[in-house]
């Protein structure tokens, strides 16, 4: 398979473009942000693109309208201010209508965890998956890499239900064949199986996790991989069957841990089930980053970087 | 614009069946207060003209046996708090049974303290304020990509204005020329702790309006022929402009201890007053 390097954003808008041609229903909205792909969705559907201002509570509350008398909604913002600015009507308008009737409404975030490395911690979002998690009637997507958004589309137009798609704001390498290659029944995939220790992960950090058991692998260390991309809902049993395998489980992702996120989700699939694996969470602590730099500079001073990460796994072996 | 002579546009016997239809509401809506003390009753009050007008008063199309029938006129009610004299409207029209009014708020039913969509003839979710606004909008605009002519009412508070999220929608309706969108102003004056000019004066309101490209007219808001006919001259109209009635009002009209209380909204009638009053109505 060649690789391919692509921007999960542009992938899933081109191909929402393709199908506006012959789906009337869907209306895409956005908060006064772009991308390349979106000027051509702009200048060709006209009547069912447009830019709300720079106003995420009326980002939703029209998207909601609009869902409401029938369409499918796409609404596109920077991903802090469409989960936190407008988290209310969001709560309200999104999910708990959902709980009364069908909606479809599709928020469409960019700049998962620290995409938006330089921007500061305004621009940075390791709240959203947590926040996000806790309403009820959200689906919640966090993709790995741009065929997942790509699959995603589908799935996006057939499940009548509100949806937060947590896309990186930085290209990313393919992982996943595609098409067809995700199971959104599932909603996780297992890449690799290994010895004693498992690396769950999800987003951008699936990438790292990748690379890094790669070379673990040269070392002869062989670490399971699971790349964890609907939060929400998920096949929690099957999730426990892989993970049972294993006597340590390390989760990973670009948010703050131990509040509500991807370790969370799998600390309750483990106790709810009395299993005895230990979990160790890695992520972001309970700290924003003010510091400036890349994002490579922003893991390594958070110890989320490809080598700290290492560390853990081989000291978690070692205490086996 | 010009209405010509109200009286003249209604039928001969609306007006009186109109006042008869409020104040009917007016004492149903005290009856469920008296058994539902958690209601806001002060905030239902103010708004039983503008209720009674839209279902009364052939200004909204519905069907109550067919609820989610395309061809209905949307009715939004942003300030769902106040929207307890809208039960026994719904209840009188068929929504629900009238004996269901006796239970608000009791274990078991789905007639709460503010309203939601569980209750037949309610569109959204309410409690919230600040949301009606914006979700018409989108209604608004789906109705006319589809081209389809129903009208969107919308009913907000004039403390609800205070919320930023309703200004976002006044500026998109304006920009989208949104001209099947009626926002009605339940102009009461009062918020929960004081008269709303002494919290953020937004008088004029009309002119905020019209500077953002929507017409604003305003009217006695109990006065039914008013409402009325400044409704129906509204719905008519599609000019390319969303537009605003304000309807000046009084909270806990009907109550004179409630009507003079700048802390009317959180106050609580006790069943005797509530007697009373029935009696000097009847």
């Amino acid at each position: 398979m060649t690789v391919e390097i692509k921007t999960m954003r542009d992938v899933f808008i081109e191909e929402i473009y393709n199908r506006m041609h012959e789906d009337e229903t869907i209306f895409f909205l956005c908060a006064d942000f772009g991308s390349p792909k979106l000027d051509a969705l702009r200048e060709k559907f006209k009547d069912r693109f447009i830019n709300v201002g720079i106003a995420e509570q009326n980002l939703i509350n029209v998207a909601t309208g609009l869902a409401l008398e029938g369409y499918t909604v796409y609404a596109y913002a920077i991903a802090p201010f469409l989960t936190m600015r407008a988290f209310e009507q969001i709560r309200i308008n999104l999910s708990l209508h959902a709980q009364l009737k069908e909606i479809n409404i599709n928020l469409v975030g960019v700049g998962a965890g620290l995409s938006y490395d330089v921007s500061g911690p305004t621009h940075h979002c390791l709240e959203d998956l947590s926040i996000m998690r806790t309403l009820p009637h959200m689906v919640v997507f966090s993709p790995s890499d741009w065929t997942q958004a790509k699959q995603f589309v589908d799935y996006s137009i057939k499940v009548k239900k509100p949806k937060y798609l947590r896309f990186d704001g930085k290209p990313v390498a393919q992982i996943y064949s595609d098409p067809g290659s995700v199971s959104f029944d599932l909603g996780f995939s297992e890449l690799q199986a290994g010895e004693s220790v498992c690396l769950v992960s999800t987003g951008y950090m699936t990438q790292k996790a990748l690379s890094l058991a790669k070379k673990l692998a040269r070392e002869n260390i062989h670490i399971g991989l699971v790349d964890v991309f609907l939060l929400k809902p998920l096949n929690e049993s099957a999730l426990y069957d892989v993970l049972n395998k294993y006597s340590r489980v390390i989760t990973l992702e670009e948010a703050f841990i131990n509040k509500g996120g991807l370790d969370s989700l799998v600390s309750t699939v483990l106790r709810k089930r009395n299993s005895g694996i230990r979990l160790i969470s890695l992520g972001f602590d309970d700290t924003y980053v003010f510091d400036i730099g890349s994002r490579e500079y922003l893991h390594k001073l958070n110890h989320v970087d490809e080598d700290s990460i290492m560390e853990t796994i081989k000291k978690t072996i070692m205490e086996i | 614009m010009e209405f010509g002579n109200m009286e003249q546009t209604l039928e001969k016997n609306l007006p009186e069946y109109l006042r008869k239809k409020a104040a009917w509401v007016r004492r149903e809506t005290l009856l469920i207060h008296k058994t539902a003390p958690e209601t806001r009753i002060a905030s239902s009050l103010s708004a039983v003209e503008i209720f009674v007008v839209l279902y009364y008063g052939k200004i909204l199309k519905f069907d109550a046996s067919n609820i989610n029938w395309e061809g209905r006129d949307r009715f939004i009610i942003s300030k769902g708090h106040g929207a307890i004299c809208f039960y026994p409207i719904l209840a009188d029209l068929g929504y629900f049974d009238k004996k269901e009014l006796q239970n608000v708020c009791r274990e078991g039913t789905f007639l709460g303290g503010i309203p939601d969509s569980i209750i037949p003839g309610f569109e959204t979710i309410n409690g919230s304020l600040g949301h009606g606004p914006g979700v018409a909008c989108g209604i608004a605009l789906a109705l006319k990509r589809k081209n389809r002519q129903e009208t969107v009412f919308a009913l907000i508070g004039d403390g609800e204005l205070n919320e930023g999220s309703v200004w976002e929608a006044i500026m998109f309706a304006g920009e989208h020329k949104l001209d099947n969108l009626i926002l009605i102003l339940d102009n009461n004056r009062v918020c929960m702790l004081d008269y709303c000019k002494n919290i953020l004066d937004l008088d004029p309101v009309e002119e905020k309006f019209r500077a953002f490209r929507w017409d604003a007219w305003r009217v006695d808001g109990h006065d039914v022929v008013q409402v009325h006919d400044t409704l129906s001259a509204l719905k008519a109209q599609r000019n390319g402009k969303p537009k605003l009635l304000v309807a000046d009002t009084i909270k806990g009209k009907g109550v004179a201890s409630l009507e003079t209380d700048s802390l009317s909204h959180i106050k609580t009638l006790k069943p005797a007053e509530i007697d009373r009053i029935l009696e000097e109505t009847a």
